[in-house]
């Protein structure tokens, strides 16, 4: 049995941006699991905000950063079982910038499941998106894992429905992040109804790995950093002895341990984005755990972005995050403290400026 | 003599009064002053608060907020400082333009263009009650 490191994955990524080492030989990722939960790796790109200009243009340095992430994870060795894409996909929900982030992720090679963000929402409520991708909730299972998709940013009808003058304000309202007119994210009382009976048939000893494109935990309101019902659909979970709730649209780092259910949020291919704290004016609070990533550098257009990836050698789901121009990091479950934490900054001693500063 | 002086100092004393009361005079605004000029201030922040959230700084329609929400990240109170990328010490309004003509693939806005203005007031504003840490990083 040959465990896959970290830095191994990554010296033969590098190489083969370099043009050279190709093809890889397999390497077995050890699994830790003990009994359902078999070895698998997975991979999650999220968030690219593909955001067009008009004719054949779209935004460059947000093309760029999923063609990047397409790239490289298409250099992964052992080949990921499948691959995750976090939502928003597009930025204002068109189909110009959904079929043309679809064209990009067609060139990643595996299977993809897709979640349903916001910016791809709002405009025709997730119909052209629906069209090409299937039901913007489901479930299915992988070697042993039950996987659970949701749409977790629907919100309240009376925002949803209201008078907007046309579908693309309502868009662009949503798409404002920090718009003191918006609305908080909700997994809704049908889906909830759905979930609780597609989990009756699971049993309580099989890992769930629930993905969705909002936390299903409340961080910070102003920016819906925040589901409405997340402890509810958190208590359709608690019968399950292990959880990972895997969520993107933060564009950042971050991951907590409530109850039996392990949260880790995934980065953008696009942007990052500042944490909550630093918005002075609005009382916020990260998730416990959560050491910041570096501080992100304007000057170099890919920094404090990123995509994952995703084992299962704790036999627990554990983060990679690939980050360009940065430290890699890796968040992975410590069973004796039975939460994730990161292998190398857990430590408040072990943290760098850039983590540290504003 | 000792009447030209004591008149010497009356006079003095007049002069100076009336300084002060001209003076007193000038400093005293009331309530409908300080309404005004809150409204003209957050007149501008808003239209700060606008063109932060507008796509129309640049040519690429991507906006401020779209990495910086509610200007944070921006930490203004820190400027001028030593920005490593340019290799000298820079001011707000030269970090402003610097995002305008890199992220937003703009074109840079002059000293006194009042979006500048409207620009700083904005981010200023959303950062208020910070202490000034000039150079800090």
């Amino acid at each position: 049995m040959v465990r896959l490191n970290r830095r191994d994955f990554l010296k033969t990524t590098g190489a083969a941006l370099l043009g050279s080492a190709l093809p890889f030989g397999l390497v077995k990722v050890a699994s830790g699991a003990k009994g359902p939960g078999q070895d698998f790796t997975f991979g999650y790109i999220s968030d690219a905000h593909i955001q067009h200009l008009g004719g054949p243009n779209f935004v460059r340095n947000w093309d760029r950063g999923l063609i990047r992430s397409v790239q490289e994870a298409n250099l992964l060795s052992p080949r990921p079982d499948f691959f995750f894409f976090g939502g928003d996909l597009a930025q204002l929900g068109t189909k110009e910038e959904i079929d043309h982030g679809l064209e990009i992720m067609s060139k990643l090679q595996g299977k993809v499941y897709y979640v349903m963000g916001e910016h791809d929402y709002y405009l025709d409520l997730g119909q052209y998106w629906e069209s090409k991708l299937g039901p913007q909730y489901y479930s299915f299972d992988h070697k042993g894992v039950h996987f659970v998709v949701l749409n977790s940013i629907l919100t309240y009808d009376k925002w949803t429905f209201r008078n907007w003058p046309t579908p693309m304000d309502r868009m662009l309202a949503m798409a404002r992040l920090d718009n003191p007119d918006g609305s908080p994210f909700l997994v809704g009382e049908k889906q909830r109804g759905w979930l609780k009976k597609d989990l009756t048939k699971v049993d309580p000893n099989v890992p769930v790995i629930v993905c969705s494109h909002s936390p299903l935990q409340k961080i910070y309101q102003g920016w819906n950093f925040w589901t409405d019902d997340a402890e509810q659909v958190m208590e359709l979970l608690k019968p399950f002895k292990k959880v990972t709730v895997i969520y993107g649209h933060v564009h950042q780092i971050q991951y907590q341990q409530i109850g039996n259910i392990s949260l880790h949020a995934v980065m953008a291919t696009a942007w990052p984005w500042p944490y909550p704290k630093t918005y002075t004016q609005a009382k916020t609070h990260l998730p416990v755990l959560t050491v910041p990533m570096n501080r992100a550098d304007p000057f170099f257009e890919r920094d404090a972005t990123g995509w994952q990836f995703i084992d299962w050698k704790t036999g627990h789901a554990d983060m990679h995050y690939h980050l360009p121009n940065n430290k890699d990091r890796s968040v992975a479950f410590n069973r004796k403290t039975g939460r994730p934490e990161d292998k190398a900054y857990q430590n408040p001693k072990k943290r760098i400026p850039p983590q540290i500063h504003f | 003599m000792r009447k030209r002086a004591v008149g010497m100092a009356v006079g003095v004393s007049i002069l100076a009064a009336l300084v002060f009361y001209l003076q007193s005079n000038a400093d005293e605004f009331t309530q409908e002053d300080l309404k005004r000029w809150e409204d003209q201030f957050m007149g501008v922040v808003s239209q700060g608060e606008k063109l932060f959230h507008s796509g129309d700084l640049g040519k690429n329609r991507v906006s401020c907020d779209q990495c910086h929400p509610n200007a944070a990240n921006t930490h203004p109170e820190t400027y001028p400082k030593f920005q490593k990328q340019l290799g000298k010490v820079v001011k707000q309004h030269e970090m402003i333009n610097w995002c305008i003509q890199n992220p937003l693939e703009g074109d840079p806005l002059a000293l006194d263009d009042p979006k500048l203005t409207a620009m700083e007031a904005y981010i200023n504003h959303e950062r208020r009650g910070v202490p000034m840490a000039p150079g800090k990083h």
